[in-house]
């Protein structure tokens, strides 16, 4: 067993606390790339819409694919053309907006590539977020040399690696998709987590409870703060997709745009793949941190599974994201109520994670009988 | 499923085009996700038997119910009833883990607790409701799992679909051409295509190869199907396996103190829990004796001062009576093996040593008591019985502290966990311990009601207050007690599972079925030459995924280098004026998407005439559009 470094911890909780300070740059630099791409594009539709009857020509056009979801239903289920799986009848909706690239109820690209525009407030959010991390980083790591061991052994431990991953998962993610829609939400949770770490659950380094020194520990938590990590980014891509579909419907059938920020965010459909494949990822993340946990439960207490709070609740998340899964595959499921299981599986973990807290706190029985 | 659709039935006769192939074949697939579902290929049907369900005769209506309970809605709606049946369990307590708590939780609340009983809501998980959603979406599994097995053997074995006569209907695209003086013709160019599918990994069917337009269809993937079935027959193991573990195992506890042997026999148990097969004959009789126990505390860290965060057990084990001793350690998190039961650290404490002397003046008790924790740094509680005392049966009841402080109000607690300043603190009584008439009683608790106090904190006597080597005589030359040292114990329980390697086993099937099926696509190929009046050869191929594929493209654009790279031509130029398959905007084919909208062809469909016209002008060909 490590020695414990105390002044290694105090460095950690200094990184933790300049990292949640420039994650709070970068935040407001998401927000405001929102805010502002959202007026210049609003303003570019303007002009193009009192300039030329293009745009015109072009929404009946968005218009009719847009209203037809009825149609398409319809077709689906007499089994329409060879389409391919990915063309759900969620995804009329999509094609409209697509086709409607200039006009009116635009979304941004489907493949979530980067784009030919420069987003400077975009740019610089990312830059600082990526200084965060670093510091952040910085924090995980002292922390973890200030305890000697894996920085994961209580709730303070939890949220604060738990948001280094999330962010380093996003900025990952963010080497191959322009995900920086996501900057607001997936920032703004981080600095939460690690406000709420530092206030609420703040716990100087120390050593881990007998019940807890296991390389279990390593495996197990670590795979379930990557899936739940994995879990958030599929969260905020469900919760958008909603929006993005109500938007999308609401401009098909002629109304206003009112969530012009929701021009910088893919389709509906779009948003649909891809928390589909992250979710896929997560999934199989999951059955690991549940099977794992069942083996370390035997290594513990002697039996895989007993029904306890904790394992209860890591079964339910892993039923509903089989359910999500099934959704998926299931004949009026995709789309939107695929998206609500999204949510509610995040809802869930959400949940567990607060119940991983009185879970750890009842193992301190572990020292009697 | 397309592949019951009956390739031989419709196949054309030689030398004719197979037209009415994507109305007939292709097409089932594109029905999307629930394509590869029991009830795929037939949702008309299934709508039908709907629709006339009062009319159903009871075959029928079984015939029903069973297409109902096997149909992918029903396979979610029981999941995500599974997932909300679940919860309960962990909001209200559970017999299993500890029924003192469900009891006192009746007590507690009075108005509801009895109601919540009757529903079996602290048996959430045996309970009649929670057994029937998980029977039920068994049964849901296995009537799923069965035909998608045999449908899935028949594909396997059968050809891969027919060539469809709209290739640029298909989700990806694209043609080539090759050039006159190449001297490749339609022929040549398709059995090359067959050769390198072929090495791709691709089942390939060559149609029509002497013909005017021969084409040949490729099917790969078919592990991923393999692997949806392993993960769904692996949970069925799984459920197995955790219902033999309940059949034939069994589990107890021991407490031992430094010194004690347990032997696994009935007898070396203080609790038994024998699963619903079990046989006493099962229990190998291997012993274990606790040698030493230690303990760390931690003495580094400010909040946690004084938290233990190290147990160890040195024990000494033998496999059979006569085997050979064996030094080994029992620590948290890292159990014994031993006669097919493994034994695992789950509590300890310290245990007094005391030796209680009678009115008669002879030993009536000499040993180790348990001391059973009750609060912070070890203060425990202690309860001597001592039904060999004469004239009269003696007891004590009280508290043990190692480190004994005592506050200002008189208070006393233990300050540390470690043996500073141990001290007994005990009332006495004297009567009958009503141990006589062979009731089982709990060690850990004295019933005070039916004895007489001889030392108490409200009597003249006062309270006993022993630290070690010191002895307390009792009033009225009732005998004494002397307080010799203290020893450690530790609670160890023992398990015997057979059914969990199975469902260790049946759970990695699960895990590896799972990430088959997500991982491996599934994917038809279909190619198509021609010779153009001017003498070049035309080529054009589609692909088709079934299930979701992501990686459609990419694939289309592998095997569209690799033909061209074949025939030596430009892989970016020859495209000619068709559209090129779409960029990779993840299946949303954003733009080049011109046929998805279903039977009603977009009118501005840039494949309204054939790269390579099939069999324009015949009536099938209408019927497609
Ligand atoms: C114990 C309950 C079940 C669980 C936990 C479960 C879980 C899953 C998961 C995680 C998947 C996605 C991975 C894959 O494609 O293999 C899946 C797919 C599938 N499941 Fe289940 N399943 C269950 C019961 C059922 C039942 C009862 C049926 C049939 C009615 C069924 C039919 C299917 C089908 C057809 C797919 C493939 C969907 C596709 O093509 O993507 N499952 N299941």
């Amino acid at each position: 067993m490590f020695p414990i470094n105390e002044t290694m911890g105090q460095f950690s909780e200094l990184f933790m606390l300049l990292a949640a300070g420039t994650y709070t740059v970068a935040f407001i630099a998401f927000a405001w790339d929102l805010a502002k791409s959202s007026k210049v594009l609003r303003a570019v539709d303007l002009k193009a819409a009192t300039l030329s009857g293009a745009v015109a020509a072009k929404v009946p056009v968005a218009a009719g694919a847009g209203a037809a979801p009825a149609a398409v239903d319809r077709a689906d289920a007499d089994v329409a053309g060879p389409v391919g799986r990915a063309e759900r009848p969620s995804s009329s909706v999509s094609r409209a907006a697509q086709q409607g690239d200039a006009g009116i109820g635009q979304t941004a690209d489907g493949g979530m590539r980067y784009a030919g525009e420069r987003r400077v407030p975009a740019r610089v959010a990312v830059a600082v977020t990526v200084l965060g991390a670093a510091i952040h980083a910085a924090g995980v790591i002292t922390r973890a040399i200030g305890s000697g061991r894996v920085p994961w052994g209580n709730m303070y431990e939890f949220l604060t690696t738990g948001a280094f991953v999330v962010v380093a998962v996003f900025l990952l993610v963010l080497i191959r998709r322009d995900l920086r829609f996501l900057g607001t939400f997936v920032i703004g949770l981080a600095i939460i987590m690690l406000v709420a770490a530092s206030v609420a659950f703040w716990t100087p380094v120390g050593h881990l409870v007998p019940a807890l020194q296991s390389y279990w520990l390593i495996i197990h938590v670590s795979i379930a703060v990557l899936s739940s990590a994995l879990f958030t980014l599929t969260f905020a891509m469900s919760a958008l997709q909603l929006v993005q579909s109500h938007r999308q419907k609401s401009i098909a059938a002629g109304g206003a745009d009112k969530l012009g920020f929701m021009r910088l965010v893919p389709s509906a459909l779009s948003l649909e793949n891809l928390s589909y494949r992250i979710n896929a990822i997560a999934f199989v993340g999951w059955t690991f941190t549940l099977m794992f946990g069942a083996i370390w439960a035997e290594k513990a207490w002697g039996r895989f599974w007993g029904w306890d709070t904790k394992e209860v609740w890591t079964f339910v998340i892993w039923v509903v994201y089989a359910g999500y899964l099934h959704a998926r595959a299931t004949r009026g499921w995709t789309g939107t109520r695929a998206a609500w299981l999204s949510i509610v599986g995040y809802l869930c973990v959400v949940f567990n994670f607060t119940i991983v807290n009185q879970f750890f706190n009842g193992l301190h029985s572990y020292s009697g009988l | 499923m397309s592949e019951r659709v009956n390739v031989k039935k419709k196949s054309p006769a030689p030398g004719s085009t197979p037209d009415a192939s994507v109305s007939g074949e292709s097409v089932p697939d594109a029905a999307g996700p629930d394509a590869a579902g029991p009830d795929a290929g037939k949702p008309i049907a299934a709508g039908k038997a709907e629709a006339v369900l009062p009319a159903l005769g009871p075959l029928g209506t079984l015939r029903w119910a069973w297409t109902q309970l096997t149909s992918m809605r029903t396979a979610l709606f029981l999941l995500l009833l599974l997932a909300v049946a679940a919860v309960p369990g962990s909001l209200f307590p559970q017999r299993p883990a500890n029924p003192s708590i469900v009891t006192q939780y009746i007590k507690d609340h009075p108005d509801y607790g009895k109601i919540l009983d009757s529903v079996q809501l602290y048996d959430v998980y045996s309970s009649a409701w929670f057994s029937a959603i998980y029977i039920l979406l068994f049964i849901s599994l296995i009537g799923c799992v069965i035909p998608r097995a045999i449908a899935h053997y028949k594909a396997m074995r059968s050809q891969p679909p027919r060539t469809p006569a709209r290739l640029s209907r298909l989700p990806e695209y694209g043609t080539l051409v090759i050039p006159a003086d190449a001297g490749i013709p339609a022929s040549q160019a398709i059995t090359d295509a067959a050769g390198l599918l072929k090495k791709r990994g691709y089942r390939v069917d060559v149609r029509d190869r002497d013909g005017k337009r021969p084409s040949l269809g490729a099917e790969r993937g078919f592990l991923r199907e393999v692997g949806n079935l392993l993960f769904h027959t692996s949970l069925i193991g799984v459920l197995v396996a955790v219902a033999v573990g309940g059949l034939f195992g069994y589990s107890g506890q021991r407490i031992l103190v430094e010194g004690d042997t347990f032997v696994n026999t009935l007898v070396g148990y203080d609790q038994f829990t024998p699963g619903t097969n079990f046989q006493s004959s099962q229990l190998q009789p291997y012993s274990v004796q606790l040698d030493k126990f230690q303990i760390t505390f931690d003495r580094e860290s400010k909040g946690k001062f004084g938290q233990p965060i190290n147990f160890k057990a040195d024990v000494t084990t033998k496999e059979t009576p006569d085997a050979p001793a064996k030094k080994e350690v029992l620590k948290v998190n890292d159990p014994l093996s031993l006669g097919g039961t493994s034994m695992y650290l789950t509590g300890n404490g310290y245990a007094p040593v005391v030796t209680v002397r009678d009115g008669a003046g002879n030993v009536a008790m000499q040993g180790p008591v348990v001391a059973k924790l009750q609060g912070d740094n070890y203060y425990s509680s202690v309860v001597v019985k001592v039904p060999d005392a004469k004239p009269e049966q003696l007891a004590f009841a009280g508290f043990f502290l190692p480190t004994a402080f005592v506050t200002d109000q008189g208070v006393s607690f233990s300050g540390d966990p470690e043996l500073i300043n141990p001290q007994l603190t005990l009332n006495s009584y004297y009567g009958d311990l009503g141990l006589n008439d062979g009731s089982p009683q709990n060690v850990f608790e004295l019933d005070v009601r039916k004895l007489t106090p001889l030392n108490a904190r409200n009597l003249d006597t006062k309270g006993i207050v022993l630290t070690p080597g010191t002895t307390h005589t009792l009033p009225d030359g009732k005998g004494s007690i002397s307080f010799d040292g203290v020893k450690r114990y530790v609670g160890v329980d023992i398990h015997h599972n057979p059914g969990q390697l199975y469902a260790l086993i049946f759970a990695l099937l699960a895990v590896a079925g799972l990430v088959t099926s997500l991982y491996v696509n599934r994917r038809r190929v279909w190619v198509r030459t021609g010779t153009h009046e001017d003498g070049r050869t035309m080529v054009e191929y589609g692909l088709l995924a079934r299930g979701e594929d992501h990686r459609l493209a990419g694939e289309a654009a592998a095997i569209r280098s690799l033909l061209a790279r074949g025939w030596d031509v430009d892989a970016a130029v020859s495209d000619s004026s068709q559209s090129a398959p779409s960029g990779g905007a993840d299946n949303d084919r954003a733009g080049t998407d011109v046929s998805g909208d279903g039977q009603a062809q977009a009118p501005t469909d840039p494949h309204a005439t054939d790269f390579i016209p099939s069999s324009a002008g015949s009536p099938e060909s209408k019927k497609d559009q």
